[in-house]
C-alpha cells in the first residue's frame, strides 16, 4: 500500500481520538480555580443557634469538609446517607453550607416574603430536614444570600470542598460525594494532609 | 414622645419595603445597561449555552446582581471581570484570555489556514506541472495539420 493512502487513515484515528476523549469530558464539571488557593473568608450564623457564627479561622489547624447543600436539592438526599456514614467513622469534620436555604428554592415566591421572615424559616427547613434524614454535620452555616457560596465558585449544589490545617482548599468534589469518590479520593487526600504539619 | 417613636417605626418600615424592590425597579438606566453589557459577555456555569443577561437559572440572576452591585460600587469591568474569574475561572468568559494552556485554541486556526493553503498550493502547483501534455513533434504536426483544416478528416468524424 503506498503511503499516500495512509494520511487520510491517520487523520481519521486522530479525529476519531480526539472525538473519543471529547466523549469522555464532563462539560458541566468546571475546573475551579480555587484549588491549592486559600479558602474565602466567611462568618455565618450558626444552624444550631443563629446568634453565634462560625468563620474560617474557627476552623484553622483541621482538615475538614465544606459540603454545600440544601434541602430543595435533590442530589443531596442522593448523598445525604454518604455523609451520614461518614461522619459515624469521625474521619474528618464536616461543616455544612447551608445554600439559600429559602431564596434558592423554586417553590418560595420571595416578593411576598419579609426578610425577618426567612432566617426562622430557613432554621426550620434545615432542622426538619437533619432530623429526618441525619445529621452529619459537625456545624451548619447559614449562607442566605448565596454569598459565600459564589465567593466559593459554587455553581451548582451539593459541591464539597476539602480544606487543609491552614485554610487553603485541596479538593473540590462537584455533585454529590459518592462512597466511590470518598473512598478513592476524598479519604486518602484527609490522611495525607492530616500528616501534613 | 410617642409620636417620634411611631415616625421612626415608619421610616424604618419604609426603608425596609424599600430595599426589599429597589432590586426590581430600573433606578439607574444607564448602570442596568452597563450591566447588561458586560452579563452578555459572561457565560452562565449552570446552562452553559447562555451568558448570564440571557438565563433566568438562579445563578445567574444572583451574578447579575453581584455585577450591578460592583458596578454601583464604582468598580471597573475589568475588575468585577476579575472577580468572577478569580471565582469560577476563565470558564466564566466566552472570550477566553490568550494564556499558555490556550494557545492550542488561538492559535490552530492560524496554523490550520496555513497549513490549509500550503498544501493547495503545491497541489495546484503539481497539477499544472502534469496535466500539460507534452507532445512530440509527430503529434504537434497532427495537431497543427488539424487546426488548419487541411489533415486527413479522422475516420469516425
Amino acid at each position: 500500500m503506498k503511503a499516500k493512502f495512509l494520511v487520510p487513515l491517520f487523520l481519521f484515528l486522530l479525529l476519531a481520538v480526539f472525538l473519543g476523549v471529547g466523549l469522555q469530558l464532563n462539560p458541566r464539571e468546571v475546573p475551579s480555580p480555587l484549588i491549592d488557593k486559600p479558602a474565602p473568608e466567611f462568618r455565618l450564623s450558626r444552624l444550631d443557634d443563629p446568634t453565634t457564627q462560625l468563620g474560617l479561622d474557627d476552623m484553622k489547624g483541621k482538615v475538614w469538609l465544606l459540603n454545600v447543600w440544601a434541602t430543595w436539592c435533590v442530589a443531596c438526599r442522593q448523598e445525604h446517607p454518604v455523609l451520614v456514614q461518614l461522619s459515624r467513622s469521625h474521619q474528618v469534620p464536616i461543616i455544612g453550607l447551608n445554600y439559600k436555604e429559602v431564596r434558592g428554592d423554586g417553590m418560595i415566591d420571595m416578593h411576598k416574603l419579609p426578610a425577618e421572615d426567612e432566617l426562622p424559616m430557613a432554621v426550620n427547613r434545615a432542622n426538619e430536614w437533619l432530623d429526618t434524614h441525619g445529621n452529619p454535620y459537625d456545624v451548619t452555616v447559614l449562607d442566605l444570600e448565596g454569598r459565600v457560596g459564589i465567593d466559593f465558585g459554587v455553581y451548582g449544589v451539593p459541591e464539597t470542598f476539602l480544606i487543609d490545617k491552614k485554610g487553603v482548599i485541596r479538593y473540590k468534589q462537584i455533585g454529590p460525594v459518592t462512597p466511590e469518590a470518598l473512598k478513592d479520593t476524598i479519604l486518602p487526600k484527609v490522611k495525607a494532609l492530616e500528616a501534613e504539619t | 414622645m410617642k409620636q417620634l417613636l411611631f415616625a421612626a417605626a415608619l421610616v424604618l418600615a419604609s426603608a425596609s419595603a424599600m430595599a426589599r424592590t429597589a432590586e426590581h425597579v430600573v433606578a439607574d438606566p444607564a448602570l442596568e445597561e452597563r450591566v447588561l453589557k458586560l452579563s452578555e459577555k459572561l457565560r452562565c456555569l449552570v446552562c452553559q449555552n447562555q451568558s448570564i443577561a440571557e438565563s433566568q437559572a438562579d445563578l445567574a440572576l444572583d451574578l447579575r446582581d453581584q455585577v450591578r452591585e460592583q458596578m454601583a460600587a464604582g468598580k471597573s469591568d475589568e475588575e468585577i471581570v476579575d472577580y468572577l474569574v478569580a471565582r469560577y475561572g476563565d470558564f466564566v468568559l466566552y472570550d477566553p484570555p490568550v494564556r499558555t494552556t490556550t494557545l492550542l485554541l488561538w492559535g490552530a486556526p492560524g496554523v490550520l489556514a496555513v497549513l490549509g493553503v500550503g498544501a493547495l498550493i503545491v497541489r495546484l502547483k503539481r497539477r499544472n506541472r502534469t496535466s500539460t501534455p507534452h507532445l512530440d513533434d509527430a503529434q504537434r504536426a497532427r495537431a497543427r495539420a488539424l487546426l488548419d483544416g487541411d489533415g486527413t478528416p479522422e475516420a469516425d468524424a
